[in-house]
């Protein structure tokens, strides 16, 4: 029998005792005698979130690849099993060996939002592995950081022994083939992670150095090593239908949040929505290539047996291909009752088609994200969204037998007046009188309107980085307004109005655009009891502040207050490929409410282009 | 058509429960490639039905699922066809087409055969009074068979059930058909004998084989044997300190006045 790490009275103790116990379908096993590499990959949330996630699938595929190297995974323990670690004090271990992580060479760690800091702390010390990166020795793993909050690694700086900037697939064989060198060469930790310094797209903390002005901004940052690059320049993989992508992805036990097939069908998008964070730092958008897309489709749901494939991108419709793709997935599988989810759709006659036959339409809804109640608001992010597109895509479907709609927007948006919030309740209602202007025996029973706001973070390497975010105070007075205004609406009966937490927003705000400052808030916090702090009701708001209080750092000045475009900014020594200047650009055009074209339409001339592919030579853009 | 899968169930996969092990099968006979009938509708279903759902820490060599199938290959390679598909711990022992009058499986299960073992590491500790002073006992683990025996002889054995709304003492002997001490022993009794099973073995030598009435008509887990067995004993009854692992699941086809055990597998 395989051994576990948990004894059975553990885990006949434990909620899920699966999350634990690895050993799923597609597993990768291996003979640790045959292994010259061992790769723990983290993602610091609980099994089911984590396993749903398509770039440690990837990541785990592309490392198990090599004959030299085993990559196992470890998610956070629920906080029952947290509570029994500590006290018998047992090692945490990955799935697959059951083997204590201290023993490993790698922890790669995947940040994929800022809510899951505290966890990397608890998987580090579950780990008994040193939480600062300075404090550790030869014996301890290589704690690796990547996924899109490596974008701004400042605040998680001391934790971590380098950052992957940018996309997983590039560079790994490099940095697995430069330790296996090192090791053999008997280097030292500090060898090996100065020659990390000098491979594209890691950030190596250790060899950098900020200093503060007296009011607290940026005075600079430096390197500390002459051996080291002063930027660091992301790494992207240009050649997305030549890369490594899983034939075999892992089939849980458990139900996951993901528990379905799914098709990266592009990277990047070409929209240029200001306030969003992937529409950056995923540039240029790169399309798969058609055929190795259903020669995927095909091997994936042969191997997991999922009855269910859905495709991922930040915009599907974007994608050149995609009724070719859609109308294939269906036909091909659809007879074999295999479900197929399209996510990120806009609404046309073709959507529309290919939900009615993939749904059923009583039980299915519309989404629509406005992000903003007015047509002004939405061109200041450009959000090429317009009412009437909003009002016919709605119209169509009612057509069509559809009753249930929902919509997403964001309160706090730059510049956002309470006439721009009024028309969040202006425009749910506008759609629910489109419904009932169709003659009542042609109606398919009441229409139902769900409108839910969620509060702006304004984040890095977006032309929002520099804004003032909105205070508790004013987020939750715009949300009053806004429920007070849908209360006034003709159709309120058919709108229901849902909101998020405040609390959770500001501190986001504070991590994402934080300094290293903030590494020792998050320490002390996560000292004092803070963990799953994306969960509301494990969530420690007063814990938190306390944290701030003591480190004499104020919360508002990383969120509330307005940058200067010249002020250096924390993640400032990162390259994107887009440019300060044309973010600088679109925040200024912003302001004057002036939409930029999309990729397709026009090159705005954001960087990206550096890259040497995607959509900047596509076409008319060569 | 109407076909019986007959599947061992073993090591970390004890852990799975029911609904996760149904999740399994049906992802499993896609990856197989199984001609399995889909109900209708938005959201089609495989048409699948197990006999009698395991808890979750337990093992068996004889777990059942019927299934609705639109064709299929000879008994023997569906066998391989599916196994190519599972994970070492869940692995298909038999398969065979039922007529198509055949009852569900669910509907028809009287009765199962346990092996129970105390797991290495855990002994017997006397338990408390209502006072809260340590009781007499003289079990250990070298007299617990004598003691099982003995525990058997008596006439009642009555346990306290407790549902929602009343407690009510069940005598629970008449439910227990037959022990064991030996797996030769039980087989001579008429329990099953299973040459590869898939238990655990433990250095621990308490071992008790029971047939126990199970299904909707009557059901006794063999828990509440060895929870009662340690209240009759004066000792602490450890959930955790036993692993109970399934060997057979039987239908009744004898008469009201003389039952007749047949695996599921084997019904004519």
């Amino acid at each position: 029998m395989r051994k576990l790490a948990l004894s059975d009275e553990i885990l006949l103790t434990v909620e899920k005792p699966a999350r634990y116990i690895g050993n799923e379908v597609n597993m990768a096993v291996k003979d640790i005698k045959d292994i010259d590499i061992r790769f723990c990959m983290c993602f610091p949330d609980v099994y089911e979130i984590g396993m749903s996630h398509l770039g440690i699938q990837i990541l785990y595929d592309m490392f198990n690849r090599r004959e030299d190297t085993y990559c196992e995974r470890v998610y956070s323990p629920w906080v029952d099993l947290d509570k029994i670690m500590r006290e018998k004090n047992i090692p945490l271990f990955a799935l697959e060996s059951q083997d204590p992580i201290k023993e490993f060479d790698f922890l790669g760690i995947t940040l994929q939002y800022e809510m899951c800091y505290t966890n990397i702390l608890q998987i580090l010390e579950l780990s008994q592995i040193p939480l600062y990166a300075k404090d550790r020795t030869e014996e301890d793993p290589i704690v690796i950081g990547g996924g899109p909050c490596a974008y701004n690694p400042e605040p998680l700086a001391d934790f971590f022994d380098f950052f992957y900037i940018g996309e997983g697939e590039t560079a790994y064989d490099e940095i697995l083939d430069l330790y296996k060198e090192n090791k053999k060469n008997g280097g030292s930790r500090i060898d090996f992670l100065r020659q990390v310094a000098n491979v594209q797209g890691m950030y190596v903390p250790m060899f950098y150095e900020v200093d503060y002005n007296e009011d607290g901004t940026i005075a600079s940052f430096h390197k500390t090593d002459e051996a080291v690059p002063d930027t660091i320049k992301k790494q992207v993989e240009m050649e997305l239908s030549e890369t490594v992508y899983p034939e075999k992805p892992l089939v849980p036990y458990i139900k996951v949040t993901q528990d379905r097939v799914v098709l990266e069908i592009q990277r990047g998008c070409i929209r240029g929505c200001r306030f969003c964070q992937a529409g950056m730092i995923y540039r240029p958008i790169r399309e798969r290539d058609l055929e190795f897309l259903k020669q995927r489709a095909y091997e994936m749901l042969k191997a997991t047996g999922h009855e269910e494939i859905s495709l991922s991108s930040l915009s599907s419709s974007d994608y050149s291909k995609l009724q070719e793709l859609v109308y294939f997935l269906i036909d091909e599988f659809r007879s074999n009752g295999v479900n197929i989810s399209l996510p990120s759709l806009r609404i046309d006659a073709f959507a529309l088609d290919v939900m009615s036959k993939v749904q059923d339409v009583k039980k299915s809804s519309l989404t629509f994200a406005p992000e903003a109640g007015s047509q002004r608001l939405r061109d200041v992010i450009n959000k090429g969204l317009t009412e009437e597109v909003i009002l016919k895509g709605a119209m169509d479907a009612f057509l069509s037998g559809w009753n249930r709609v929902k919509l997403y927007f964001m309160l706090g948006l730059p510049t956002e007046t309470l006439e721009d919030v009024e028309g969040i309740a202006i425009l749910s209602d506008k759609i629910a009188r489109e419904y009932y202007t169709i003659p009542k025996e042609e109606r398919n029973g009441r229409v139902s309107i769900v409108s839910s706001t969620s509060f702006f973070v304004p984040k890095p390497f977006t032309p929002f980085q520099w804004v003032r975010m909105a205070t508790s105070e004013e987020f939750l007075e715009r949300q009053r307004f806004l429920h007070g205004k849908m209360k006034e609406q003709l159709n309120y009966k058919s709108i229901k109005y849902n909101w998020h937490e405040v609390e959770l927003t500001m501190l986001e705000g504070v991590l994402a655009r934080g300094d290293r400052r903030v590494g020792k808030v998050i320490y002390d916090a996560y000292k004092a009891g803070c963990l799953y702090d994306s969960w509301s009701e494990y969530f420690k708001y007063d814990a938190w502040m306390t944290a701030f209080e003591e480190n004499k750092i104020d919360p508002l000045f990383y969120t509330s207050r307005e940058r200067d475009l010249e002020e250096i900014l924390p993640w400032d020594f990162i390259d994107v490929g887009v440019t300060k200047e044309f973010l600088k650009r679109e925040y200024k055009r912003a302001i004057s409410e002036k939409v930029t074209p999309n990729c397709r339409q026009a090159c705005s001339g954001c960087g990206a282009k550096s890259f040497g592919g995607g959509v900047c030579f596509e076409g008319g853009n060569k | 058509m109407k076909a019986r899968v007959k599947f061992s169930k073993t090591g970390t996969l004890k852990f799975i429960g029911h609904l996760d092990v149904m999740r399994y099968f049906q992802k499993a006979f896609r990856r197989a490639q199984i001609d399995v009938e889909y109900s209708k509708g938005y959201s089609p279903h495989m048409l699948l039905s197990f006999a009698a759902p395991l808890g979750v820490g337990l093992t068996s060599d004889s777990e059942y699922l019927d299934m609705q199938l639109l064709s299929a290959d000879s008994e023997e390679d569906m066998i391989k066809k599916m196994n190519e598909a599972m994970v070492d711990e869940i692995q298909v022992v038999d398969f065979k087409l039922l007529p198509d009058t055949s009852k569900n499986s669910m509907s028809i299960v009287a009765g199962a055969d346990y092996k129970v073992s105390l797991k290495d590491g855990y002994s017997f500790e006397a338990a408390c009074d209502e006072q809260g002073k340590k009781m007499e006992t003289s079990l250990n683990i070298s007299n617990f068979t004598e003691h099982f025996r003995a525990f058997l002889q008596k006439e009642q054995i009555t346990i306290l059930k407790k549902s929602k709304k009343s407690e009510r003492e069940v005598d629970i002997k008449p439910l227990i058909y037959i022990t064991a001490f030996e797996a030769e022993e039980f087989q001579k009794k008429g329990g099953s004998f299973i040459a590869n099973s898939v238990a655990e073995t433990f250095e621990n030598p308490c071992v008790v084989y029971m047939q126990l009435a199970t299904g909707s008509v009557n059901n006794l887990k063999p828990e509440l044997v060895m929870e009662a067995f340690c209240q009759a004993e004066h000792v602490i009854y450890n959930p955790f300190a036993y692993q109970v692992h399934r060997m057979e699941v039987y239908a009744d086809q004898g008469t009201e006045e003389a039952r007749n055990l047949v695996p599921l597998n084997d019904m004519q």
